[in-house]
């Protein structure tokens, strides 16, 4: 156990690709924590999915042992932070777990839309903030005007801001002695009642439930009985230790301190995040703040390619909740898609890792239906509901009012971009907030209603600002909206796979896209087929696959006659996996291909 | 089979088609998948030994059948020796009787060398002569490997219809970079030219080809759909108008010029496979069943082909009886590739089973009633718009 003078508890806000991960790297090396030999680039993305698109997802903590200048012996814990707004609520709980916070930005690119909103969290939650400009070895780097910068937009001192070079390690032990000079010691009473933080939960093949906590007041001791305050559920801790980034077993952890514990305990989802740990004998006597749980806002349907694969899509989903409790699942089954899940999650980039990881750690082949949002819907009767699939969408006749959410979004753009940004949030039903410029950059502030966003504005705000433009955005409010439901017909037969709620104003554009797509998509038959959108029972847009007229075999004699019957066969094989609408069938790989499109 | 098991096969009204597989090319030529070979040399004394001791094996086994047609095919069997030819014609007229009307088709390739021996194949009994032409063009027969020029052909061609009674030869269309206007003016010359018959072939890329390899790069591209259907329908109204209606879906004659041997297999008759990778289909005699119909099927390979039969007397790779529903199948896929359709009655005798149990009604009556299908004089059709997309109507009819 440390004396708290001795102890520094810090967060890393980055970018994506403004060098945390190098630089927390290069921190265990210089103290120690792992032989070089032992270094994998990027020690703390420990999924591959993490360390592929250079985001961290779950949040992790590593404990370093740093001997100063002056020959006395720190432990510095550093907790990691996820980067991207979807898990701006895992930030929140690791903010919370510590007194300051290094702020890195890249000296070649600046600060960007994430990095504001986490630091602007971090001054929320007290931190003291160290300002690095990272990338200095680049030519391209302009310490000066970042520094500048970070002044303008974030409204922080940076005077003081650290210039190194993660990649070759330049300036990183200046990090180190700023984190022990410039950053508060935690405090707490060792005597006092047991009051630990729950920081984050999540399953580990070999430890079983793994607790990550921060020690306030008190001392955590293996074998004491411990009680959560919210869940009231009671355990004794069978072990506590510390991650350096190894897996390192201690005794105890007293106030100030990081680590984690293990008990009996079965599901990550009994573990509440942001809960209070106490001891069961001799309980403190008020629970810490806590958080907000998060829930999920952005839902879609993911069914497998393959029907036999439902069981497993079901098995996977359930292993993935073991450390993912942010998103949820439920059953649904689809004419068009047959059987699956509707999933909701905390923003698009989770619903594409969650889906991601389905497909490469579980080798499962899906597909997603359009992203919704959670709709209020309030009835004629009175009634209230809340709805996130269009499929559930009640007759229109019946609908007193619909509102959506809307979200305030902040995105940060060089000016010479500027203009078709602010066209895309025009085109998207945006409300212009605040708009500001730091130097040759614009920060825009739009209130954007959420369905827009799911639907194509990353892919168009990356494309219309050639991926210089960087967006966050937290949820607002809920408002009145003209929405309407949009459904696709085939031969007069609804596709309720394909259907979509829409602001009024966008429903026949998007209509008349989806049935070109599938006029495209669909092969054609026997017959003709009439691919419509209607909004109830109003068509607004029709295409029409026209009928075949040649699919032959030029040559058939005797000896091909086996041959051909296995084309025969192939073919029939084709038809039953076609699903019937009306008087015609249409291949499941259409509406497939339909949705996939759509992702793009 | 082997002779333990010597089924006898029974009689399909007695008439048997004799089909003999030459395997060998000079070369391969990029659009062909089927079983041809090319070799340094051939031990022509070795395979005449084994194509005639193959038709000996089932002669034993198919007693009492009149001969209507024998086909020579392959490969390309105008390369083969006209005396082998000459021996094979021997000894299926000493195995059984023959039909007076006997046809007996060689194929052939229209270069001069082997035109050349076109003389000696008649005199060997060849009746018919099937040129495989291609194209009348020079680029185009480049294109598609072939080792003729335009006037070799038209030579070839001439010389046939000197030496034989009937000829015919095949033409692809729908080639890459074809347009539809040169296949018209490509075509008229072709009707001016043939005499009662002609093969017309819209190009097909096979899987495992050159073609398909080009295919898939991307260099090489068939005309999309509605193009394709074009040039189809172009083709069955030229040629109705010139008096050499399609009589299948690729096959054009005057009328009492089809080709009797193919039209065995498309009326699901009877045939026997002889030679590497050939196929048969022979009904037997089941002790107190129905007769059972066999499928037959030869090794592809040639050497392999030619050690079985050494050793067995047969180069069979498989023999299955087939069950109702693949008889179904065949039938289908067979007949409705023919203008005259398939006889119901005959279906009913090959098949076992009356042909509204064989087929769901309401999907008959569907087709019927869209057009893609007619039912008149005790046989089902399909239509011009029908057998211009047959596999999809198979798929159809038969799901």
């Amino acid at each position: 156990m440390t004396d708290l003078a001795h102890i520094r508890n810090f967060a890393i806000i980055a970018h994506i690709d403004h060098g945390k991960s190098t630089l927390a790297d290069r921190m265990i090396e210089l103290c120690g924590g792992l032989e070089r030999r032992e270094m994998t680039a990027q020690v703390l993305d420990s999924m591959e999915i993490e360390r592929e698109r250079g985001i961290t997802i779950k949040a992790q903590t590593v404990r370093l042992d740093y001997q100063a200048p002056d020959g006395e012996h720190y432990v510095l814990n550093l907790v990691d932070t996820p980067g991207h707004v979807d898990f701006a609520y895992e930030v929140s709980r690791s903010l919370a777990a510590c007194e300051g916070s290094l702020l890195v930005v890249d000296a070649s690119q600046g600060v960007e839309a994430q990095t504001l909103a986490n630091t602007y969290q971090a001054v929320e939650n007290d931190h003291e903030i160290i300002p690095v400009l990272n990338k200095i070895d680049l030519s391209a780097a302009e310490p000066e005007r970042i520094k500048q910068q970070i002044e303008d937009v974030i409204g922080i001192d940076a005077s003081g801001a650290l210039p190194i070079s993660a990649k070759t390690g330049e300036g990183v032990t200046e990090v180190l002695s700023a984190l022990v000079q410039r950053l508060p010691a935690p405090t707490g009473e060792r005597e006092a009642p047991l009051k630990a933080l729950l920081v984050d939960s999540w399953y580990d093949p070999y430890l079983g439930v793994v607790v990550l906590v921060r020690v306030h007041d008190g001392v955590l001791t293996k074998r004491m009985a411990v009680r959560m305050m919210a869940t009231e559920a009671l355990h004794e801790i069978e072990r506590v230790g510390v991650f350096t980034p190894k897996t390192t077993m201690v005794e105890q952890l007293g106030p100030g301190e990081i680590g984690f514990i293990t008990a009996s305990i079965k599901d990550v989802a009994d573990c509440r995040i942001g809960d209070t740990i106490t001891e069961q004998r001799r309980p403190t006597a008020e629970a810490l703040p806590g958080f907000q749980p998060s829930v999920p806002v952005v839902f879609c349907g993911l069914f497998p390619i393959d029907a036999a694969d439902y069981d497993r899509l079901r098995e996977s989903l359930a292993k993935l909740r073991l450390n993912d409790a942010s998103f949820v699942h439920d059953p649904e089954t689809s004419p068009a898609l047959g059987f699956g899940f509707r999933c909701g999650f905390l923003g698009l980039l989770h619903l594409e890792i969650v889906q991601e990881r389905l497909s490469r750690e579980f080798d499962l082949d899906l597909v997603a239906t359009a992203p919704s949002v959670i709709y209020r819907v309030a009835l004629g009767s009175g009634e209230r509901i809340e709805l996130h699939n269009p499929a559930d969408m009640p007759d229109p006749t019946k609908i007193r009012a619909i509102e959506e959410p809307w979200i305030k979004a902040t995105v940060l753009v060089p000016d010479d971009y500027l203009g078709p940004v602010l066209a895309l949030c025009e085109e998207k039903r945006g409300e212009q907030l605040d708009l500001t410029y730091a130097g040759s950059r614009a920060m825009v502030v739009y209130r954007l209603p959420l369905n827009e966003v799911v639907f194509d504005f990353y892919d168009r705000l990356k494309s219309c600002s050639r991926g210089y433009a960087s967006f966050d955005y937290q949820l607002d409010d809920y408002r009145e909206s003209e929405l309407v439901k949009v459904g696709i017909l085939i031969n007069g037969e609804p596709v309720d796979a394909l259907s979509m709620i829409v602001h009024r104003n966008q429903a026949e554009g998007r209509g008349r896209a989806i049935c070109l797509r599938l006029k495209e998509l669909i092969p054609r038959q026997l017959f003709k087929i009439a691919v419509q959108a209607a909004i109830g029972g109003k068509i607004i847009a029709r295409e029409t696959v026209s009928a075949m007229r040649k699919d032959v075999t030029a040559k058939c004699y005797g000896g091909d006659v086996s041959r051909k019957r296995k084309l025969l066969d192939r073919q029939k094989r084709g038809k039953k996996r076609m699903r019937q609408f009306g008087n015609v069938e249409i291949p499941q790989e259409a509406f497939l291909a339909a949705l996939k499109m759509g992702e793009k | 089979m082997g002779a333990a098991e010597a089924a006898e096969y029974v009689a399909d009204r007695g008439r048997l088609a004799v089909y003999i597989h030459w395997p060998f090319c000079r070369s391969k030529c990029p659009y062909c998948d089927f079983n041809s070979h090319v070799r340094e040399a051939v031990d022509a004394a070795r395979w005449r030994a084994a194509l005639l001791r193959e038709l000996d094996h089932f002669a034993t086994q198919l007693p009492g059948r009149l001969v209507t047609s024998v086909f020579f095919g392959g490969g390309t069997p105008s390369l083969m020796e006209p005396q082998i030819a000459a021996a094979l014609i021997e000894r299926i007229a000493n195995h059984w009787s023959v039909a007076d009307d006997l046809e007996v088709t060689l194929e052939a390739n229209p270069t001069s060398s082997e035109a050349a021996n076109f003389r000696a194949f008649r005199a060997a009994g060849v009746n018919r002569i099937s040129l495989g032409v291609q194209a009348l063009d020079d680029a185009a027969l480049r294109l598609l490997g072939r080792e003729h020029d335009r006037a070799e052909a038209t030579r070839a061609i001439a010389l046939a219809q000197r030496v034989a009674p009937r000829t015919t030869f095949d033409l692809i269309y729908a080639r890459p970079g074809q347009t539809l206007a040169a296949w018209r003016a490509e075509l008229d010359e072709a009707l001016a030219i043939a005499e009662g018959h002609l093969s017309l072939y819209q190009l097909t890329i096979e899987k495992g080809t050159p073609f398909h390899a080009l295919q898939r790069a991307g260099s090489l591209a068939l005309p999309p759909e509605d193009q394709a259907a074009a040039f189809f329908e172009v083709t069955q109204d030229v040629t109705e108008r010139a008096g050499l209606a399609a009589y299948e879906i690729s096959n054009h004659a005057a009328p009492g010029q089809e080709c009797r041997h193919n039209l065995s297999y498309w009326r699901y008759e009877d045939y026997l496979g002889v030679g590497p990778g050939a196929h048969g289909r022979l009904s037997v005699a089941r002790a107190g069943g129905e007769p059972a119909l066999m499928a037959i099927r030869n090794h592809a390979k040639p050497e392999t082909w030619l050690e079985a039969v050494q050793r067995d007397s047969h180069g069979n790779a498989e023999t299955h009886a087939l069950a109702r529903d693949e008889r179904v199948e065949e039938m289908l896929m067979m007949g409705l590739r023919l203008g005259e359709g398939v006889s119901l009655a005959r279906f009913r005798e090959r098949t076992g089973l009356s042909f509204e149990r064989a087929v769901p009604p309401a999907r008959l009556a569907r087709l019927l009633e869209a057009g893609f299908l007619e039912m008149s004089e005790g046989a089902l059709r399909t239509t011009p718009k029908g057998r211009a997309v047959l596999n999809t109507l198979l798929a159809e009819l038969l799901t």
